[in-house]
C-alpha cells in the first residue's frame, strides 16, 4: 500500500508575471513616477552643489558653472529637468486620484497622456523659451 | 524585495506542438502554458492548431475542444461559461480575464495562454490560490452588527443600497490581484485589490456597524497603502469594476476620519 504522504510532488512553480503581462501606457507611467522619483532624489545634489558654489564664492561658481556648459552635461540637465517635471505632473495626477476621483478607464488613460504631454511642453518651454 | 525574474524550477521551456494537420483558413494556434507535477520537469509552452469554424467562440470554447479532441491531459478550471463563476480566470493575450468572456477573434494571430500570473501552479492553468482566498476571509466578509436584529430583515434604503453598487458584483476570479506588481511582490503584506474592494464593500454597508473597527484592522503600513495606483486591476477587471477607485475611497476614509 502506498502512503499518500510519502508521494513526492515537486515543488510548485511560481506562474509568469513581468515577463508575460501585457504592458500598458499607464503601467509604464507608474514605473516612470517611481523612476523619477530616485533620479530627482539623487539630481537634486546638483541644484545642492550650484547653490554650496554660490556660498563658495565667485570662482567656484565660475568653475561649476564652465562645468554644466558641456553638451554631455547639458543633455544631461535637460533630460533631469524633464524628470523633474513628469514626476511633478505624475504627482498632481496623484492628487487627484486622492480625492477619489478620474478613476474610469478613460480617465486614468488621458490623465496618463496629460502626464507625458504637460511634462514634454513644460521642458520645452524652460529651456527654449 | 522584488524578484523580478523567475526562479529556476519556473522557466518556461519550448514545449510540445500539435499542429492542424491539413489546411483551413479558420486555422488558429494556441500557446499553453504547462507543467505536471507527477514529473520533475520545467514548465513548457505547448502549440496546438485549431480549426476556428468547428469551435465555439470564446477562448473557453477552445480550450476545451483542445481538451476534448487533442490532449486530455490539458487542465484548467471551468464552471458556468458565462462570466459569473470566475473559475475560468487565466491570463490570456497578456492580460487576465474569463476565459469564457473573451471572444478569440479579439486576439489577432497566436493566442497565448498563462495562469493567473505570480502563483504557485498546481497543474496547467490552475494556479494556487489559497493566499488570495485567506486574505479574503481577513476582511471578514459578513454582515456585523451591534443593535439587536430585526423581527424580519434588516431593511436599507434604495440610496443606501445603491453605495454598494460597483463592488458587490464582484465574483473574487482574483484576475484584479494577479494582475498587479504590487501584489506580486508582496501578497505577504498587501491585502490586493479584490480583499480590498470586498473590504470597502462592507465598510460601505448602511446595514453594517463595524465599519470603525474593519478601518482600524486595514490602518497598516501595507494592507492599502502597498497599491501604487498602477491601474492593472481596473483594466482587467472582466466585470467592469475598479479596484483602484475602492482602495482611493478607502485611503481617504483613514485619512478623514477623526
Amino acid at each position: 500500500m502506498t502512503n499518500k504522504n510519502k508521494i513526492k510532488t515537486s515543488v510548485r512553480p511560481l506562474s509568469p508575471h513581468l515577463q508575460i503581462y501585457r504592458p500598458s501606457f499607464t503601467m509604464m507611467m507608474s514605473i516612470m513616477h517611481r523612476i523619477s522619483g530616485v533620479i530627482l532624489y539623487f539630481g537634486s545634489f546638483l541644484l545642492l552643489a550650484w547653490y554650496i558654489s554660490i556660498v563658495l564664492g565667485p570662482e567656484v561658481y565660475q568653475l561649476l558653472n564652465t562645468l554644466f556648459s558641456f553638451f554631455i552635461i547639458k543633455v544631461a540637465l535637460f533630460l533631469f529637468t524633464w524628470i523633474f517635471f513628469h514626476h511633478l505632473f505624475g504627482g498632481i495626477r496623484h492628487f487627484i486620484w486622492d480625492t477619489g476621483r478620474g478613476f474610469g478607464l478613460n480617465s486614468i488613460e488621458w490623465l496618463a497622456r496629460l502626464t507625458a504631454i504637460l511634462s514634454f511642453l513644460s521642458t520645452l518651454i524652460i529651456w527654449f523659451l | 524585495m522584488a524578484e523580478l525574474t523567475l526562479p529556476k524550477n519556473s522557466r518556461v521551456e519550448k514545449g510540445k506542438s500539435y499542429p492542424l494537420g491539413f489546411e483551413s483558413k479558420d486555422k488558429k494556434g494556441f500557446s499553453i502554458y504547462r507543467w505536471n507535477p507527477d514529473d520533475d520537469e520545467n514548465p513548457r509552452l505547448d502549440y496546438y492548431e485549431i480549426d476556428l469554424s468547428k469551435c465555439g467562440p470564446m477562448v473557453l470554447d477552445a480550450i476545451i475542444k483542445i481538451k476534448n479532441e487533442i490532449d486530455p491531459t490539458l487542465t484548467f478550471r471551468r464552471s458556468c461559461r458565462e462570466g459569473i463563476c470566475g473559475s475560468c480566470a487565466m491570463n490570456i493575450d497578456g492580460v487576465n480575464t474569463l476565459a469564457c468572456t473573451k471572444s478569440i477573434n479579439d486576439v489577432k494571430g497566436e493566442i497565448k495562454i498563462n495562469p493567473l500570473p505570480h502563483q504557485p501552479v498546481v497543474k496547467d492553468l490552475v494556479p494556487d490560490l489559497t493566499n488570495f482566498y485567506e486574505q479574503h476571509k481577513s476582511i471578514e466578509p459578513w454582515l456585523k452588527t451591534k443593535s439587536s436584529a430585526p423581527d424580519e430583515e434588516w431593511y436599507q434604503s434604495k440610496d443606501d443600497r445603491e453605495k454598494v453598487d460597483g463592488m458587490y458584483e464582484c465574483i473574487l476570479c482574483a484576475c484584479c490581484s494577479t494582475s498587479c506588481p504590487s501584489y506580486w511582490w508582496s501578497s505577504d503584506k498587501y491585502l490586493g485589490p479584490a480583499a480590498l474592494l470586498q473590504a470597502h464593500r462592507w465598510i460601505s454597508d448602511s446595514r453594517d456597524d463595524y465599519k470603525e473597527e474593519r478601518l482600524d484592522a486595514l490602518d497598516d503600513a501595507f494592507k492599502v497603502y502597498s497599491c501604487r495606483t498602477i491601474m492593472n486591476c481596473a483594466k482587467a477587471c472582466p466585470k467592469g469594476l475598479s479596484p483602484a477607485k475602492a482602495i482611493a475611497e478607502i485611503k481617504k476614509e483613514l485619512a478623514t476620519r477623526k
